[in-house]
C-alpha cells in the first residue's frame, strides 16, 4: 500500500465520520482547498518528470475525484439527515382540533329553507312569488274572499284584531295568505300564476297551534284552468317536495268560502314508525292542504268576470309540511329559537335548494 | 254529527256495507271522523246465576256459580266473586270472561283471586259497559233472556256509530235524512225517508202568542193535552245513547231525536208552568235565565228569547229554561217548532258560550219548509209515546221566500272540472238532491231546495255534481307549459331577503323566526308602542304589540338560550317590522345579535386563541356583510355615530345614504335597555333596512367594465399619524384616499394606539397605503411627492402630524 492509498483510506474514513456539514467542509478545505493536502500534492505534479507524472497524475486525480465524490455523497446524506431531523422537530399534533368554519356553524331556519324549496318547484311550473302585508283590512282578509258578515266561517278563524280607527274600521292580522289573491288580481291582468308564502296569525296556542304560523297559497287565473289542472299541479308539487317518485293523493269535497267547488287533500303515507312519515307508501291518510276553484264572488272582488275567467287556488301550512318532511314533532319549537333545535333542524348556508341539484341533500 | 247504521237505514234503502258507506261519506264531503263498530261488546255473554253464597272471608262479597251456556267452560258453571248488592240466585245478567276488555273500567280481565277465592270472570254493571251511569248493581235482565247468547245481539248494541265532520255549509247533513239523501245521490241506495202526515188537531193552543223579535223568522206552536210523560221507549233511548245523548224523558227525547233525525231542533214547554202568554221578544238589559244545563246566564240585550209573564223561559234557538222544562209530572205540553235568523243565533250563542245541537243547526240554517212538518212529526211521536190530544197549531209569520233559480249550462261542469260527464247523470244527481232540474235548451234549470241555503250559483251546482259523481273521476291534466325558458321570478326585495339570510348564516349566525308581536315594554324600548299597532285581543300580555324592530325578539331569544346554558349565541332574522298599520308600514329588515364571545371566528376558549367578547365591530361587520350581499353601493355611504336610543351612545353607529336615509344601524346596546330586557352582555347587534337600499338601475347588458391590469407592481408605504383622540379613523382614511386618486388604490388602518407616552388626549393611527402605478414604475422622487401629499392631506383634514 502506498501513501496515496493510505491517505485515501484515512480520508474516506474521516468523511464517513463527519457528523455534520461543518466537519465535512473542514475536511474539504483541509484536503481540497487551495492549500489543502491533495491540492498541494497536485501542485507537486508540475515538478515531476513525465514518467513520474504519468504514474502520479492519474493516481492523484483519482484520489481527488474519489474524495470529492465521497464528500458530495456524504453531504447528501447529511442534508437528508438534517431534513429528517428538522421534520422530526417540526412535527405537530394533527389530532388537535381546528375551529369550525363560520359557514359550518351558521344555519338557515327550516321555514326559510322550505320556502326556498317551494319556490324552486313552482318557479319551474311558471309561477312567481307574490307577497302582501301581515296587517290587513277586514275587506281583504274576509269580505273580498266571500266571507259574509257574521258567518260562522269567519269565527272559525280566531282573528287577531287591532283597535277600531276613527271610522270604526278595525284592522286584523291576516288569518291566511288569501288576501294576496285579491291584491294580485287588482294589480295584474290574467293569466296569473302565483304562489304566496308568508306569515299568518290566529289567536290559538297549543301543541299544534301557534299564534303565528306560515302558509303558502297558490293562485292560477286564466280562461281555461280546471280542477284537473289543479290536481296535476298539486300532485306534481307533492312528489317534488317530498322527493318521492310517486304519491297517492285523495281529494275530498269540502268547504271554504273563497272556493267553489272546494276540496281537501289527503296524502297517503306510512306512519307506522314513530317520528317518521313516509310518503308514497303505507295506508294512512294525512290531510295536507285545501284547494278549489276560485269562487265567482272572489273573481268579481278581484275585478274579473267569472264567466270569462276561472282558476284555482290552494293553501297549505309551510310549518306543517316542513314537519312532515323533516320530522319535527312540535310546532312551537319553530319559534322558540332554541339554539339546539336550530342547529339540529336548520340547514347549512350553502345548501341551496334547486331542482338541478336536488331540493335537499342526502 | 253522529248517527248509527240502523238509523241511517231508516232513511236509506241500501245493500252497501259499513265500510262502503264510510268510504263514500268521506268522498262526498261528509268526512268520517270515527266509526265505532261496537266490536268491544262482542265478548259479553248473557249468563244466569245458579247460586249465590256468602264469601267465607268478606261480608259484602258473594260467591256466584254462573251458567253461561254450553259454549263457555264446556257448559260447566263458573265460580265468580261478586260484590253487587243485587247479585242473587236466578238473576240473569251479563258476564265478562277473563281476557275480555271492559270499557267502563278500561281493564282487560284476568282470573283473579279475591280474598283467597278465585274468580273466573265478572258480572257487569251498565256503567262497566258504558251503557249508562248505573252502578248500584249488576245488569238484571228479564228471566227469559237467552243464556249463553251474545249480550250485544240481545240488546241491539251491535249498531255501528258513525261520526262525520260537517263543514260550515251543508245544513241538510245535520240530520240523518240529509245524509241519506246525499248517499242516495251518490248512488249508494234509495232514499226512503217517510213523508210526515199533516196533523190538524182540535181546539185552541190555549196560550196567547206574540212575536216581536226580528230574530224570529217563523214560529209554530201546538199544545198536546193529557200526556203521560216518562222514560222513552228502549229503541229511542238506545239511539240517543249511541250518539252520546242522555235520555231524559219521552217529551224531551222526542225533540232531541228529531233534531238528529231531520236536522230540525224543537222545544217543549210544560204548559202548566207557563204563566200567561208566550212572547218571542228581544231580551232587555239585565235579564237572566236558569237554563236546562242548570246554569244561570245573563242575557245580552237584544238576544231573542221566549218569555211568559214571569220572565224568560227559553233562549231562542239555543237552549230552553229549567223552569218550564218538561218532567215526569208534565201533562200539558207546548211544542215549539221555530225558525231563527242564523247570524243572530250564532252571535248570541258565541256571547253566552253555549254550544248546543240546536244552535249548531240554527246558525247553519234550518230548512224553513220543514218548520210545520217538524211540529207535526213531533206531535205524532208524542201522541204515540205519551198519548194525549193535539190542539190546532198556531203559526206566526213565515215570510215566503221565493226559491232561488239557477241555470246550469251543460258545459259549465266541464269548464270548471275538466271532466266531461253524461248530461243525464248531472240531471239524476241534481234530481235526487231535490233541485228539480229541467232542461231548457242546453242548460238545466234548477230550483234550489229549501234545505240548501248554501247553494247560490252555478259553481255550487258544479260542486254538487262533482262530489256525488266522484272527485276521483277527474284525472290530473298538466298545466300548459310555458313556451320558453323561465326567466327570473323573484323580485329584487325577495332576492335580497335570501341573500341576506345566506350571507349571515355563512358568517356563523343561526336564523330564528320569532313572533311578530312583542310586549309593550319591548315595543316602547325599541321605538314602538303606537296604539294602532297594539292587538285588541293578544294571546298573552307579552305578545301584545307589533314589533318595531327585530332586536327585542332576538335579544329575548339570546336570553332564553343563555338561561339554558348556551350563552354564546349568534342569531339573526330576516323578516318584517311594523312602523304603521298600512302595507307600506311593514318594512323588510335583516337583524342580528351576537352574545358572549360568539364572534365570526367562533366562540369560547380555544388552544389556538380564545375568542374575545363581542363588540360594536362584530355587529358592524355583520351589517356590512348584509349590505355587501344585497349589492349596496359602498362608495355612497356615510357612517355616523351614534345609532338610535336603544344602542350604547358611545358604541354604536348608523349607515346613511345621503343626509336622511338610514340604511343600517349597529353597535352595542344601552345598559338600561339590557336591564329592561333582563339580559346580560356582552351583546351587540345590528339591523339593515333592506327596503331602503336603492334598487340597482336596469342595465341594457350584463357586460362588466373593461379590466385594466397594470404590469407594474404596487408599492406599499406606512404612515403613523399622531392625532387628537377624538379624531375618527374614517376621516384619516378619506383624506389619505383623496390625496391622489390616481395612485392611491387602498388605505388600511393597521394599528391604533393610545397611551401615556402620547399624552392622554392623543392617539396614534398607523395606515398602510397601497399605491398602484398605471404607466411606469414610480421613481423615488414620485414616491416622496405622493407621500408628502398624503401627509399634508391627512394633516389638513384632521390636524394629524407624522409620528417621528
Amino acid at each position: 500500500m502506498n501513501d496515496t492509498e493510505a491517505l485515501e483510506g484515512e480520508l474516506l474514513a474521516a468523511i464517513d465520520a463527519a457528523g455534520n456539514e461543518a466537519a465535512l467542509e473542514a475536511i474539504r478545505i483541509a484536503e481540497l482547498g487551495k492549500k489543502g493536502r491533495i491540492s498541494e500534492m497536485m501542485k507537486g505534479l508540475g515538478k515531476m518528470s513525465p514518467e513520474e507524472r504519468k504514474e502520479a497524475g492519474p493516481r492523484l486525480n483519482g484520489l481527488r475525484d474519489r474524495v470529492q465524490e465521497a464528500i458530495a455523497a456524504k453531504r447528501d446524506v447529511l442534508a437528508e439527515a438534517a431534513i429528517a431531523a428538522r421534520l422530526r422537530a417540526e412535527r405537530l399534533d394533527v389530532t388537535l382540533p381546528v375551529r369550525q368554519g363560520a359557514a359550518a356553524r351558521g344555519r338557515i331556519h327550516p321555514i326559510s329553507q322550505v320556502i326556498d324549496e317551494i319556490t324552486a318547484i313552482f318557479a319551474d311550473m311558471g309561477f312567481s312569488i307574490a307577497e302582501g302585508p301581515d296587517i290587513e283590512t277586514d275587506y281583504y282578509n274576509f269580505t273580498a274572499l266571500n266571507f259574509p258578515e257574521g258567518h260562522p266561517a269567519r269565527e272559525m278563524h280566531d282573528t287577531f284584531f287591532f283597535a277600531p280607527d276613527a271610522a270604526g274600521e278595525r284592522k286584523v292580522l291576516r288569518t291566511h295568505t288569501s288576501p294576496v289573491q285579491i291584491r294580485t288580481m287588482e294589480a295584474q291582468e290574467p293569466p296569473i300564476r302565483i304562489v304566496i308564502p308568508g306569515k299568518t296569525y290566529r289567536q290559538d296556542s297549543d301543541a299544534t297551534h301557534t299564534p303565528m304560523f306560515h302558509q303558502v297559497e297558490g293562485l292560477v287565473v286564466d280562461k281555461t284552468s280546471t280542477i284537473a289542472n289543479m290536481k296535476w299541479v298539486l300532485e306534481e308539487f307533492c312528489k317534488a317536495f317530498f322527493e318521492v317518485p310517486q304519491v297517492k293523493m285523495r281529494f275530498r269535497p269540502s268547504f271554504f268560502p273563497f272556493t267553489e267547488p272546494s276540496l281537501e287533500v289527503d296524502i297517503q303515507c306510512d306512519r307506522s314508525k314513530p317520528g317518521e312519515v313516509r310518503f308514497g307508501e303505507g295506508s294512512d291518510w294525512m290531510e295536507i292542504l285545501g284547494c278549489g276553484m276560485v269562487h265567482p264572488n272572489v273573481l268579481r272582488a278581484g275585478g274579473l268576470d267569472p264567466d270569462v275567467y276561472q282558476g284555482f287556488a290552494w293553501g297549505m301550512g309551510i310549518d306543517r309540511i316542513a314537519m312532515l318532511k323533516y320530522g319535527m314533532a312540535d310546532l312551537r319549537a319553530f319559534f322558540d329559537a332554541d339554539i339546539r333545535w336550530l342547529e339540529h333542524y336548520g340547514f347549512r348556508p350553502l345548501d341551496m335548494p334547486t331542482l338541478f341539484g336536488g331540493l335537499s341533500q342526502g | 254529527m253522529k248517527f248509527t247504521l240502523s238509523w241511517l237505514k231508516d232513511h236509506l234503502d241500501t245493500e252497501a256495507s259499513l265500510g262502503e258507506i264510510c268510504e263514500k261519506l268521506t268522498m262526498i264531503g261528509l268526512e268520517v271522523e270515527s266509526v265505532d263498530d261496537r266490536a268491544v261488546f262482542e265478548p259479553f255473554r248473557i249468563a244466569r246465576v245458579l247460586s249465590a253464597a256468602q264469601h267465607p272471608d268478606a261480608d259484602r262479597l258473594k260467591l256466584l256459580s254462573v251458567d253461561a251456556g254450553p259454549e263457555v267452560n264446556g257448559g260447566k258453571p263458573l265460580q265468580i266473586v261478586c260484590g253487587a248488592p243485587n247479585a242473587r240466585e236466578g238473576l240473569v245478567g251479563v258476564l265478562a270472561l277473563p281476557g275480555t276488555y271492559v270499557p267502563g273500567i278500561d281493564t282487560t280481565l284476568a282470573v283473579g283471586k279475591i280474598r283467597g277465592v278465585e274468580s273466573f270472570g265478572m258480572m257487569c254493571s251498565e256503567r262497566e259497559l258504558e251503557l249508562s251511569d248505573e252502578h248500584n248493581g249488576i245488569i238484571d235482565l228479564p228471566a227469559d233472556a237467552p243464556v249463553g247468547k251474545r249480550f250485544a245481539d240481545y240488546a241491539g248494541l251491535i249498531d255501528p256509530v258513525i261520526e262525520i265532520n260537517l263543514t260550515p255549509n251543508h245544513p241538510d247533513a245535520t240530520g240523518v235524512s240529509g245524509v241519506a239523501r246525499d248517499l242516495a245521490a251518490a248512488g249508494l241506495g234509495a232514499l226512503k225517508t217517510p213523508a210526515v202526515p199533516r196533523i190538524e188537531g182540535e181546539g185552541d193552543v190555549g196560550v196567547a202568542l206574540e212575536v216581536t223579535s226580528a230574530t224570529c223568522l217563523g214560529f209554530a206552536l201546538r199544545r198536546v193535552s193529557g200526556v203521560k210523560n216518562g222514560p222513552s221507549p228502549e229503541w229511542l233511548q238506545k239511539r240517543l245513547k249511541a250518539i252520546g245523548l242522555r235520555p231524559i224523558n219521552a217529551l224531551v227525547d222526542v225533540t232531541n231525536y228529531i233534531t238528529f233525525d231531520r236536522g230540525r231542533p224543537l222545544h217543549v214547554f210544560d204548559a202548566g208552568k207557563v204563566a200567561g202568554g208566550l212572547r218571542v221578544r228581544d231580551a232587555a238589559e239585565g235579564e237572566t235565565i236558569l237554563a236546562l244545563d242548570q246554569r244561570e246566564y245573563a242575557l245580552p240585550a237584544g238576544a231573542c228569547v221566549i218569555a211568559d209573564d214571569e220572565g224568560v223561559e227559553s233562549i231562542a234557538g239555543i237552549m230552553g229554561g229549567e223552569h218550564s222544562g218538561c218532567d215526569e209530572t208534565t201533562t200539558e205540553v207546548l211544542v215549539e217548532s221555530a225558525l231563527w235568523e242564523p247570524l243572530d243565533i250564532a252571535r248570541t250563542g258565541r256571547t253566552l258560550g253555549i254550544v248546543t245541537d240546536a244552535r249548531y243547526r240554527f246558525e247553519r240554517g234550518v230548512d224553513p219548509a220543514f218548520m210545520e212538518p217538524g211540529l207535526d212529526l213531533a206531535t205524532r211521536m208524542i201522541l204515540d209515546l205519551c198519548g194525549g190530544t193535539a190542539s190546532k197549531r198556531v203559526v206566526e209569520g213565515v215570510a215566503a221566500v221565493p226559491p232561488k233559480e239557477i241555470r246550469l249550462p251543460l258545459a259549465e261542469f266541464e269548464r270548471l272540472t275538466g271532466l266531461s260527464i253524461d248530461p243525464a247523470e248531472q240531471e239524476r244527481i241534481l234530481g235526487v238532491l231535490g233541485f228539480a232540474p229541467r232542461w231548457e235548451g242546453d242548460a238545466l234549470h234548477c230550483t234550489v231546495p229549501s234545505w240548501r241555503p248554501d247553494v247560490d250559483g252555478k259553481a255550487d251546482l258544479v260542486e254538487e255534481v262533482m262530489r256525488l259523481h266522484g272527485v276521483d273521476e277527474i284525472r290530473p291534466v298538466p298545466l300548459p307549459a310555458h313556451s320558453s325558458v323561465n326567466g327570473r321570478i323573484l323580485t329584487t326585495p325577495q332576492i335580497r331577503d335570501r341573500a341576506a339570510r345566506r350571507a349571515l348564516a355563512a358568517r356563523g349566525m343561526v336564523e330564528c323566526v320569532s313572533y311578530s308581536f312583542v310586549s309593550q315594554i319591548e315595543a316602547q324600548t325599541f321605538g314602538g308602542g303606537d296604539p294602532a299597532l297594539k292587538l285588541a285581543n293578544p294571546i298573552s300580555a307579552d305578545l301584545s304589540d307589533m314589533r318595531p324592530s327585530l332586536l327585542p325578539g332576538l335579544i329575548a331569544a339570546a336570553r332564553r338560550n343563555a338561561a339554558r346554558g348556551y350563552g354564546d349565541t349568534a342569531l339573526f332574522e330576516v323578516a318584517g317590522i311594523y312602523q304603521s298599520d298600512m302595507p307600506e308600514g311593514q318594512r323588510r329588515v335583516a337583524g342580528g345579535i351576537r352574545r358572549g364571545t360568539a364572534g365570526e371566528a367562533g366562540p369560547g376558549r380555544f388552544w389556538s386563541g380564545n375568542a374575545a367578547a363581542v363588540s360594536l365591530y362584530d355587529a358592524k361587520a355583520d351589517a356590512f356583510a348584509v349590505l355587501e350581499a344585497v349589492g349596496f353601493p359602498a362608495d355612497r355611504l356615510t357612517i355616523e355615530a351614534p345609532a338610535s336610543d336603544w344602542y350604547h351612545p358611545g358604541r354604536s353607529g348608523r349607515v346613511k345614504l345621503g343626509p336622511k336615509v338610514v340604511i343600517a344601524e349597529f353597535g352595542e346596546f344601552h345598559p338600561k335597555v339590557l336591564k329592561t330586557l333582563d339580559v346580560a352582555g356582552p351583546l351587540c347587534g345590528f339591523e339593515v333596512f333592506l327596503d331602503r337600499v336603492p334598487e340597482p338601475k336596469k342595465k341594457p347588458t350584463r357586460t362588466k367594465p373593461v379590466l385594466a391590469l397594470s404590469p407594474f407592481q404596487p408599492v406599499r408605504r406606512d404612515f403613523a399619524f399622531l392625532v387628537d383622540a377624538s379624531v375618527e379613523a374614517g376621516r384619516i382614511l378619506r383624506a389619505a384616499e383623496g390625496a391622489d386618486k390616481a395612485l392611491v388604490r387602498e388605505v388600511r388602518v393597521f394599528d391604533v394606539f393610545s397611551g401615556e407616552a402620547l399624552g392622554g388626549d392623543k392617539k396614534s393611527v398607523a395606515i398602510e397605503v397601497t399605491l398602484a402605478p398605471g404607466e411606469r414604475t414610480l421613481t423615488e422622487e414620485e414616491l416622496e411627492a405622493v407621500s408628502a401629499k398624503i401627509v399634508a392631506g391627512v394633516g389638513k383634514a384632521t390636524g394629524a402630524t407624522l409620528r417621528g
